[in-house]
C-alpha cells in the first residue's frame, strides 16, 4: 500500500504540490525550447519540426556581433572578477586580521544587495561623470563589480571547507608561502575558483539592466539585443536565440555544481 | 614581504573596484541629487532640494507648494506587490522546501539543484516566456477557448496579476533555497515526538517546525522582496507600462522625463528602504540569536 | 620583487583588458549609426557598404528621449544620429551636434524646396530630412464598423474597441496629440488646458490595453489591439499584413515630424557620416528607405523609385484638408506641466 512508505513527518498534499511547482518552474521554459524548433511562426500550434528559426539567427550578423559583445564582455570582467576575487577569499580566510575586515566582507556582497536598477543608475552617472567612453570597457568595468561577489562566494566556501592542516604541513617542511600558495592552495583551491568564475561568467552574459544603461554605441550585448527584439512583438526567432543562452546558462551551472560537489 | 601587508595586498584590489564602481558612484548619485536639474537631461552644479521637494509636493506655477501623493502612491504600489509577491512565494516555496528536505540525501541534492537551474538563466527569457503564456493567443488562451470553456480571450498579459506571477516565477527559488537550509538543519525526531504526543500534522508544523525555521524564513522574504521592489523587467514585459513602479519611474527620470536629479534622488529612496529593510531584519535576528543564547 | 609583481598582476590585466576591449572602436573604416528601431532599411545599408567600403553598425532607441539621454550622459560616440524636428533646436543649443554644413554636398540639390532650410535648422547647418510623416492612430475596420473621423474614436472609445487599445509610451506625443483633439494649442503652458488633456487621458486610460512605442505595426498586424496610436508608414506596414487596418485623418488635424540625418560632437567617423548623407539625399536610394519604411522622404525624384502601392498610398498622402501640425521647441514650464500630466496618469 502506497500509505506505508509515508512517513510520520510528511504532510498531506506537499508531494503533490511540489511536482506541481516543478512543473510550474519548467513549463514555459520547455513551451519556449519546444516552440523554437516549430516550423511555422505560431506560438501554440505544433506543426512539425523545423530549423528555420535557427537558420535565421546563424545568418543573422546583427545577432552574431551582440553574441561576440556578451562573450568578451563576460570573459574579461569573469577574468578580471575570478583573479581578485581570489586575492580577495585568500586575504579573508588565509590572512591576518585586519582593520576594517567586516566592514570589507559587508563591502564584498554589496553589489548583490543592492537593487540593479540603483547601481545602474549610479554607474551611469559615474561614467559620465567622468566621461568614461571606452567602449565595451564601459560594460566590462560595470559587470566587473557585480561579479566579484558571485566569483568571491564558492571559492570561499571551498577554502571554508578545505584542511588548513596541508597548508601548514608544506609550511613546517620549509615551503615559503608563495610556494605554499602555488603548488598546495591554489591546486586545492581550484575546484572553487572554476565554479565562481563560471558563476561569475553566467551573471555577466545574463546582465540586462546595468548593462542597458551604460551600453556604448556598438555594445550591444545579447540581453539588449533580445529586449530590443522582444520590444517589437513575439517571435520564433526570439525562442531561437534564447533556446541557445539557455542551453549555455544550463550547461555551465551544471559543470559548476559538479565542480563544487567534488571533494 | 610580512603576513599583514600580503592581506591587505591580497584584499586591495576588490576594495579598490568595489571602491570606485559601488561607493563612489552612490556618492556622486547623493551629489547630484541635491543640484538642480538642467532642463534637457544632466545637472547644474548648484544646490537645490527642489528633487526632495517634489517626492511629496507639487510646485504650483505660483511657487505655492501643494501636497502632492503621486510619487507616494507609486512607492506604495511598489511596495505592495513586492509583499504580495513574497507572500505568495512563502506559501509556495514552505511546501516545497519542507518536502525537499524529508526526501533522502541524494534526491535533495538533486532536487536543490533544479530549483537552482532556472535562477540561472535570463531573466528576459524566463519572463519572455510568461509572455507566450499569458498573451491573447497565447498557451492558456488557446487551451480555453479550444476546450469551449470561454469564447473570449482572457485578458491575463498586461495586468497587475501577470507582473505578480512573473515575479513569483522569478524569485521563488530565493525563498525555497533559504527555507530549505534551515529545513536541512531541523531534527525532525522533534516532529516525530510531537505526533506521537498526540499532535496533529498540521499543529506540529505550527508548533514546531514553524518556530524553528523562523530565521531561513526571514532571509527567505528579505531576498524575495528586496529584488521584488526594485523590479524592471517583469513589470516592463507583463505590466503593458500601465501602472508605474519605482524602477520604471527612475529609469524614466533619465529618459523622458529628463530630471537627473529627481531620478538620484528615487534610487535613493528605493536604497534606503533596502538598507531599513536589511537592517531591521539583521537587528531581530541579533536579538533572537542573543535571545536564544541563554 | 617577484611577489609585487604577482601582487600587480590583477591590476595590469584590469588594464591590458580594457585597452584590448577599447581597440576596435578605433579600427579602419567604420559608421556607427544610432536610429529609431525598426526604420533603417537593411538593403539600403548594405548597398553602402557595398559602395564604399565602409562598415556600417546600427543600434536603436524607441524614442526622441532615449537618444537625447544617451547624448547627454556622453555615452553615444555615434556619427549619425536621426532625432525629430523639434529636437534638433534642443540638441543644436547644447552643443550635441556638429555643423555639417549641408549645402556643400554634392546631392544637396535633390532636397525638395520644400524642406530646404526648415524653421527647426536655418540653412541646414545641421541637419539633412530622413523621413518625414505623421502621427495619428489606426483602426481596424473589421472590429469597428463605424466612422473614422474624428479623434474622439481614440480618446472615448466605442465599446467595441475598450480593452483593445495600444497607446504611445512617450508624454511628448500622447500629450501632443491629446491636445490637438481638444483644439488646444501645441506646448501649452496653461495648467488649466493641461488639466483637461489629463482629463481625457485619464478618461482614456481603463480602454488602453497596452502603453508601448515599439512593436506597433506587429501588435496590429497580429490583431492583439484592434486601435492603435500610431505612425502613418507603420500604419501602412500593418495594412499590409491586415488590409482592415484604416489609418485615420481626424478632422482635428494630425500631428507631423520631420526625422533629421545629423551629426553628433561625439562622432569619430564624422568623414563617413557626410559620405552617408550624400549618399541617402539620392533619390534611388532614399527611395529604397521610404519603401521599406514606408514613410516619405524629402528627395526630389523618389517618387519614381517608389513601390507603386506606396506611392499611392493614403497613409502617406493626408487628404488635402486635413491640417497637418509641427510640433515646436516646447518651453521648459509646458515640459513640466506635460510631464505631471503623464506621472499622474500612471500613478
Amino acid at each position: 500500500m502506497a500509505r506505508k512508505t509515508r512517513k510520520i513527518t510528511d504532510l498531506p498534499g506537499f508531494r503533490g504540490f511540489t511536482w506541481l511547482f516543478f512543473a510550474y518552474l519548467y513549463a514555459p521554459l520547455v513551451l519556449l525550447v519546444v516552440f523554437s524548433f516549430n516550423a511555422t511562426r505560431s506560438g501554440t500550434v505544433w506543426s512539425g519540426f523545423s530549423l528555420t528559426w535557427y537558420a535565421k539567427i546563424a545568418a543573422d550578423s546583427q545577432i552574431q556581433r551582440a553574441a561576440l559583445n556578451s562573450l568578451t564582455v563576460a570573459i574579461c570582467a569573469t577574468a578580471i572578477a575570478t583573479v581578485v576575487a581570489t586575492a580577495a577569499a585568500l586575504a579573508m580566510k588565509r590572512g591576518v586580521p585586519f582593520f576594517g575586515r567586516k566592514v570589507t566582507g559587508g563591502l564584498i556582497m554589496t553589489p548583490l544587495v543592492v537593487p540593479e536598477i540603483v547601481t545602474a543608475v549610479a554607474t551611469l552617472l559615474l561614467f559620465s561623470a567622468i566621461g568614461l567612453s571606452l567602449g565595451l570597457g564601459n560594460i566590462i568595468l560595470a559587470h566587473v563589480a557585480f561579479c566579484i561577489p558571485f566569483a568571491y562566494l564558492p571559492i570561499r566556501a571551498r577554502l571554508e571547507r578545505m584542511d588548513e592542516s596541508i597548508e601548514l604541513a608544506a609550511r613546517d617542511l620549509y615551503a615559503t608561502p608563495w610556494q605554499t600558495l602555488r603548488t598546495v592552495t591554489l591546486p586545492l583551491l581550484a575546484p572553487g575558483i572554476v565554479s565562481g568564475a563560471l558563476l561569475a561568467l553566467i551573471t555577466s552574459i545574463d546582465d540586462f539592466i546595468i548593462t542597458m544603461m551604460v551600453a556604448e554605441p556598438g555594445a550591444t550585448t545579447l540581453p539588449l539585443y533580445i529586449y530590443g527584439m522582444l520590444r517589437l512583438g513575439v517571435s520564433p526567432e526570439i525562442n531561437a536565440i534564447s533556446t541557445i543562452l539557455l542551453g549555455v546558462s544550463v550547461g555551465v551551472v551544471t559543470l559548476s555544481h559538479l565542480l563544487t560537489r567534488r571533494r | 614581504m610580512t603576513p599583514h601587508r600580503a592581506t591587505l595586498l591580497g584584499i586591495a584590489p576588490t576594495l579598490l573596484i568595489i571602491g570606485v564602481l559601488m561607493v563612489v558612484p552612490m556618492v556622486i548619485m547623493a551629489a547630484y541629487s541635491l543640484m538642480e536639474a538642467n532642463s534637457f537631461g544632466g545637472v547644474l552644479p548648484h544646490f537645490s532640494a527642489e528633487a526632495y521637494i517634489k517626492l511629496l509636493f507639487d510646485r504650483d506655477l505660483d511657487d505655492s507648494l501643494a501636497f502632492d501623493p503621486s510619487y507616494m502612491i507609486i512607492l506604495w504600489r511598489s511596495l505592495r506587490i513586492a509583499g504580495l509577491a513574497t507572500a505568495i512565494t512563502l506559501c509556495v516555496g514552505f511546501p516545497v522546501a519542507y518536502f525537499i528536505a524529508t526526501r533522502p540525501p541524494e534526491q535533495r541534492t538533486l532536487l536543490i539543484f533544479l530549483i537552482t537551474i532556472p535562477f540561472w538563466t535570463n531573466l528576459l527569457i524566463r519572463t519572455y516566456s510568461w509572455v507566450l503564456i499569458l498573451r491573447d493567443t497565447g498557451m492558456i488562451n488557446t487551451v480555453l477557448q479550444g476546450s469551449g470553456l470561454t469564447d473570449q480571450p482572457l485578458k491575463l498579459l498586461y495586468t497587475e496579476g501577470a507582473i505578480l506571477f512573473g515575479l513569483v516565477y522569478t524569485y521563488a527559488p530565493f525563498m525555497v533555497l533559504p527555507l530549505y537550509t534551515s529545513l536541512e538543519k531541523l531534527d525532525f525526531r522533534l516532529v516525530e515526538a510531537a505526533r506521537d504526543l498526540y499532535c496533529g500534522p498540521w499543529g506540529a508544523l505550527r508548533h514546531v517546525v514553524l518556530p524553528l525555521v523562523m530565521p531561513g524564513l526571514v532571509a527567505g522574504s528579505i531576498l524575495v522582496f528586496v529584488p521584488c521592489l526594485g523590479a524592471f523587467v517583469a513589470p516592463d514585459l507583463l505590466g503593458g507600462g500601465k501602472e508605474l513602479m519605482i524602477s520604471t519611474l527612475i529609469q524614466l527620470q533619465f529618459t523622458s522625463s529628463r530630471n537627473w536629479p529627481f531620478g538620484a534622488a528615487l534610487a535613493l529612496v528605493l536604497l534606503a528602504l533596502v538598507m531599513l529593510t536589511l537592517t531591521v531584519s539583521a537587528a531581530r535576528q541579533a536579538r533572537a540569536a542573543a535571545e536564544g543564547g541563554h | 620583487m617577484k611577489k609585487t609583481l604577482t601582487a600587480a598582476l590583477p591590476l595590469s590585466f584590469l588594464t591590458l583588458s580594457l585597452m584590448a576591449a577599447a581597440g576596435p572602436a578605433a579600427a579602419a573604416e567604420e559608421l556607427f549609426i544610432y536610429n529609431w528601431s525598426d526604420y533603417t532599411a537593411p538593403e539600403v545599408l548594405a548597398k553602402f557598404e557595398k559602395e564604399t567600403g565602409i562598415k556600417v553598425t546600427l543600434d536603436v532607441y524607441d524614442s526622441n528621449e532615449t537618444l537625447l539621454a544617451k547624448m547627454k550622459a556622453g555615452n553615444a560616440a555615434y556619427d549619425i544620429v536621426v532625432p525629430s524636428h523639434n529636437f534638433v533646436p534642443i540638441m543644436i543649443k547644447d552643443g550635441l551636434l556638429q555643423p555639417i554644413d549641408a549645402p556643400k554636398l554634392s546631392n544637396y540639390a535633390n532636397i525638395d524646396e520644400k524642406w530646404r532650410n526648415p524653421e527647426w535648422d536655418p540653412g541646414n547647418r545641421y541637419t539633412v530630412p530622413w523621413m518625414w510623416g505623421t502621427t495619428s492612430f489606426a483602426v481596424d475596420t473589421a472590429v469597428y464598423k463605424g466612422p473614422t473621423d474624428s479623434a474622439s474614436l481614440l480618446f472615448t472609445p466605442p465599446p467595441e474597441l475598450r480593452g483593445n487599445i495600444g497607446m504611445f509610451k512617450t508624454p511628448e506625443e500622447v500629450v501632443a496629440v491629446a491636445s490637438i483633439a481638444l483644439g488646444l494649442p501645441q506646448c501649452d503652458d496653461n495648467p488649466k488646458d493641461l488639466k483637461k488633456v489629463e482629463e481625457l487621458l485619464a478618461g482614456q486610460k481603463p480602454a488602453v490595453k497596452i502603453y508601448s512605442s515599439e512593436g506597433i505595426h506587429e501588435r496590429l498586424a497580429a490583431g492583439e489591439v484592434a486601435m492603435h496610436m500610431i505612425w502613418n508608414g507603420a500604419a501602412k506596414r500593418a495594412r499590409d499584413v491586415r488590409p482592415t487596418i484604416t489609418y485615420v485623418y481626424p478632422k482635428e488635424g494630425v500631428l507631423a515630424f520631420m526625422d533629421n540625418l545629423t551629426v553628433p560632437k561625439t562622432a569619430k567617423n564624422v568623414k563617413n557620416a557626410l559620405t552617408f548623407i550624400d549618399f541617402m539625399l539620392k533619390p534611388e536610394n532614399i527611395a529604397i528607405q521610404s519603401n521599406f519604411a514606408r514613410y516619405s522622404n524629402g528627395i526630389k525624384g523618389s517618387q519614381a523609385f517608389l513601390s507603386p502601392d506606396l506611392r499611392d498610398a493614403p497613409e502617406i498622402n493626408p487628404p488635402a484638408t486635413v491640417k497637418t501640425v509641427f510640433q515646436p521647441v516646447c518651453s521648459d514650464q509646458a515640459v513640466k506641466l506635460r510631464d505631471r500630466v503623464w506621472t499622474r496618469l500612471f500613478q
